[in-house]
């Protein structure tokens, strides 16, 4: 193994450190580029924006889920939540306090999702029941409460806080949809927790190796707990940011499968489900291939009925490559032993 | 000799990477004896087992069986030919019923292909009552005890049509009663022409049962003992009597009391009360058998589990230690046994694994200071001399060594009073042992207090300015000076007093 200090393998530093951000990048342009061939109106102004507003409110779904991933575990509820907080925000707005400001509406949600998230985080880590299960409850039971507490009915905004829907998702900045913008805040947000504290080293440490990072002093428990929190956290601002999107929310479908396209993209962003990696920039990489292939299959003219199964296929090659890639690296760097 | 064995090792050599486990080892095992392989930690004694039995294959020697050479690849070609080995970590799918395991993999199957519980019921019931015992054949194995699970073992082994019957440690988790029964059944076996071989630290068991005694030493040979021949004390010397050139640390300066167990109850061993105290600058060795509770004993004290009661103090103050974290606070570091599971994380680098336990000191606000890392990791690495070009190399790449080292330079940085190290050479290239303990040396004389546990009796006479030894769960000796032998460590670690 050669010293790292030369210029030039410092950009192969940077190639290596950010392999998975590339890899997904690379597969992302390739089918961009794949499909602007074929159908030149993919690079339309509209399409653009369009896939970048997409891209911004599932990107937000998507790093929330990433934070948990990263500790080896599993969030299957934020559909539901998502399901739940976009009909509760139009409701805490409309009918059950008019009169309150926007601020106090979104306080709610977000504490809501937060306690949500705590509660998941305790029963994963006091009592150590499976991520898989919990979350799996939430998902049967936050959509159970999204229609109950709908009456089973669609909630929606009709033409009230326009501006709001305006400053939040549908003005842009320079051409930049404002989901976009706000998944640029969260992700750099994101990045600096996971990069750059002690709690984000602490979180891969434990998605790593758990118990050598317990016999390090480290907290494991609280910092799952976190990692939990932060993704109902988003997931509840997800909500409020798909049902201002949508203008409306039918409680017994908004959000539906969401959790699945959040996981899609993390684990295409390289975030292991074994825990202990993942990259922000990675992870928006990976939701963006997700939407880009949505758009494609359409206008490719792939019938329909097979969309999800191009998508599935689009998945599978992603983390088979990335594996793959893996492999090769691990077998060089121990043969450069 | 005129008889033919039934089953003999010749000039088996076993090597494992660096490690040369069996070394021109031979023996030989006849029909109808009881015959127990002994030595210390080590020694060599389950890698010949498992060469027997097919886990290991040697790199060269030969086996015979019945005076033929045969090859055993494999666990299967071992019980075509009759030989067994029962693992001490009982191997049973303890949710199953007691016939379904007797017959995992082998099942009786109806005409229409269907597995034929009927016959399965028959057999086991015949095999259980052969054994003398009386539990029904659809009992759970989970809902039998220790012992009885070890009879379904046996009772499976029988199933085999087994000649040569191979067990580990038969004894290291049975009750006196339950050893009475097994032993029992032991010689009931051997009446009916069975060779029974096992591995034992006990030696009161093996002047009871053995007609014979194999003991390996350093995975040599060291000598073979008659029925009439075995007693306690040539069992010992054959297992430990090797002239050691002994470089023995100067004693310490042992000052003040740094670390004090009172009345100390380990979950592993809770009807003992174990009571220590470690001084500044003193690296007491702690020595014992496998299962001796040595590694409970460590991890308890650091907060891991299994603390039931007792007191600690440090420097005289009284801490509470629930979690790694108050141990970490009051001033304790842990180097486990397990180097890769519970030291490292291997897929880190260096630097991120060094300052692993320190990352709260390391930080501003919550932010990681990356280039005080990056010191902090550039100073243990040349201090403990770890062999890479950089700290940012991942830990999984260093050698067993290296990555110890690692471990070491994590709590050197934080400089500990109490130190805890669980088999810390073990696995480790003879360079990188003698740096690890003078890097212990020196932590020692900058006035840590040390806890070496360690299997290793060479080591244990190196290192150790005193010496405990534990004996299931118990403190059974407190040794110093002149009374620091391999002898008297043994009795103690084997329970003659």
């Amino acid at each position: 193994m050669t010293m790292d200090t030369t210029p030039d393998s410092l950009i192969k530093k940077l190639i290596r450190n950010n392999r998975k951000t590339l890899t997904i990048f690379t597969l992302l342009v390739a089918i961009a580029t794949i499909t602007g061939i074929a159908h030149s109106t993919f690079w339309s102004p509209t399409n653009m924006t369009n896939m970048l507003r997409y891209v911004g409110l599932y990107g937000i779904i998507a790093i929330g889920v990433s934070f948990v991933i990263i500790t080896g575990g599993i969030d299957l509820s934020i559909g539901s939540l998502i399901g739940l907080t976009g009909v509760l925000f139009p409701m805490l707005l409309l009918e059950i306090m008019p009169s309150a400001p926007v601020i106090v509406a979104v306080a709610i949600v977000l504490g809501l999702s937060l306690l949500l998230g705590l509660i998941h985080g305790l029963l994963i880590t006091k009592l150590k029941l499976q991520p898989f299960l919990v979350t799996l409850c939430g998902l049967l039971i936050y959509r159970g409460v999204a229609r109950a507490v709908a009456g089973d009915r669609t909630k929606g905004f009709g033409n009230e806080y326009s501006e709001l829907r305006n400053f939040m998702v549908k003005n842009d900045i320079f051409g930049v949809p404002m989901p976009f913008v706000w998944l640029i805040i969260v992700g750099v947000i994101a990045a600096v927790l996971l990069n750059k504290t002690t709690f984000g080293r602490y979180l891969l440490a434990l998605g790593r190796n758990e118990q050598a990072a317990r016999f390090s002093g480290i907290n494991t428990d609280r910092m799952k707990i976190f990692a939990y929190m932060i993704c109902s956290l988003l997931a509840g601002f997800g909500g409020i940011m798909f049902v201002l999107d949508n203008a409306g929310a039918t409680p017994s479908s908004f959000g539906n499968f969401y959790e699945l396209w959040a996981i899609s993209g993390a684990v295409l962003g390289g975030c292991s489900l074994r825990g202990g990696e993942g990259s922000i920039a990675a992870v928006i990489c990976g939701t963006a291939l997700v939407q880009v292939t949505t758009t494609a299959v359409f206008f490719l003219g792939v019938q329909d009925a097979l969309r999800w199964t191009v998508m599935g296929f689009i998945i599978l090659l992603g983390v088979t490559t990335d594996e793959l890639l893996n492999r090769y690296a691990a077998k060089r760097r121990a043969a450069a032993l | 000799m005129e008889k033919t064995p039934l089953i003999e090792a010749r000039g088996i050599h076993k090597r494992f990477l660096a490690v040369h486990a069996l070394n021109d080892v031979s023996a030989s095992f006849f029909e109808g004896e009881v015959v127990a392989v002994m030595g210390e930690n080590g020694a060599g004694k389950s890698t010949l087992m498992k060469c027997l039995a097919g886990v290991h294959v040697p790199n060269e020697g030969e086996i015979r069986f019945e005076g033929e050479e045969v090859t055993i690849p494999n666990v299967n070609r071992a019980s075509e030919l009759g030989v067994v080995f029962i693992h001490q970590e009982l191997n049973l799918a303890d949710n199953l019923s007691v016939g379904a395991n007797i017959f995992l993999g082998r099942e009786p199957k109806t005409k229409l292909g269907f597995i034929d519980h009927q016959e399965i019921y028959r057999c086991t019931a015949a095999l259980i009552d052969q054994l003398g015992m009386s539990f029904s054949p659809d009992t759970r194995v989970s809902d039998l005890s220790i012992g009885h699970q070890q009879m379904v073992e046996i009772a499976k082994a029988l199933s085999q049509d087994a000649r040569v019957l191979i067990m580990d440690e038969p004894t290291s988790s049975l009750t006196q009663h339950e050893t009475d029964v097994l032993f029992k059944l032991v010689k009931d076996l051997r009446e009916k022409g069975l060779c029974i071989v096992f591995i034992s630290h006990r030696l009161a068991e093996v002047n009871e049962i053995a007609d014979r005694v194999i003991v390996l030493r350093d995975g040599q040979n060291s000598g073979e003992l008659p029925r009439e021949d075995i007693d306690h004390d040539r069992m010992v010397a054959l297992m430990v009597g090797r002239e050691l050139n002994l470089h023995h640390k100067t004693q310490g300066k042992a000052g003040d009391v740094r670390l004090t167990l009172k009345e100390v109850q380990v979950a592993h061993a809770p009807d003992e009360k174990v009571t220590f105290e470690l001084r500044s600058g003193e690296i007491a060795a702690m020595a014992g058998l496998v299962g001796a509770g040595r590694t409970e004993l460590a991890q308890a004290i650091f907060g891991i589990g299994g603390l039931l009661g007792g007191s600690m103090e440090v420097d005289g103050t009284p801490v509470k230690i629930s979690d790694p974290r108050d141990a970490i606070a009051a001033g304790l570091a842990y180097v486990p046994e397990d180097r890769k599971q519970h030291g490292v994380i291997i897929e880190m680098a260096i630097r991120d694994n060094v300052v692993m336990a320190g990352l709260d000191r390391y930080q501003q606000y919550g932010f990681v200071q990356q280039a005080r890392h990056e010191e902090v990791a550039e100073e243990a690495k040349s201090q403990l001399n770890v062999k890479s070009p950089t700290v940012s190399k991942e830990v999984g790449l260093l050698s067993g060594g290296n990555q110890q080292k690692v471990v070491l330079a994590k709590w050197m940085s934080l400089g500990p009073k109490v130190l805890l190290l669980d088999e810390p050479t073990r696995g480790i290239d003879v360079g990188s042992k003698s740096e690890i303990y003078e890097a212990i040396e020196k932590m020692a004389d900058e006035g840590a207090a040390v806890l070496f546990i360690s299997s290793e009796m060479e080591e244990v006479l190196r290192v150790a300015d005193r010496i405990l030894v534990m004996h299931e769960g118990r403190l059974a000796g407190d040794l110093t000076g002149n009374d620091m032998t391999e002898e008297r460590i043994m009795q103690l670690a084997t329970g003659q007093e």
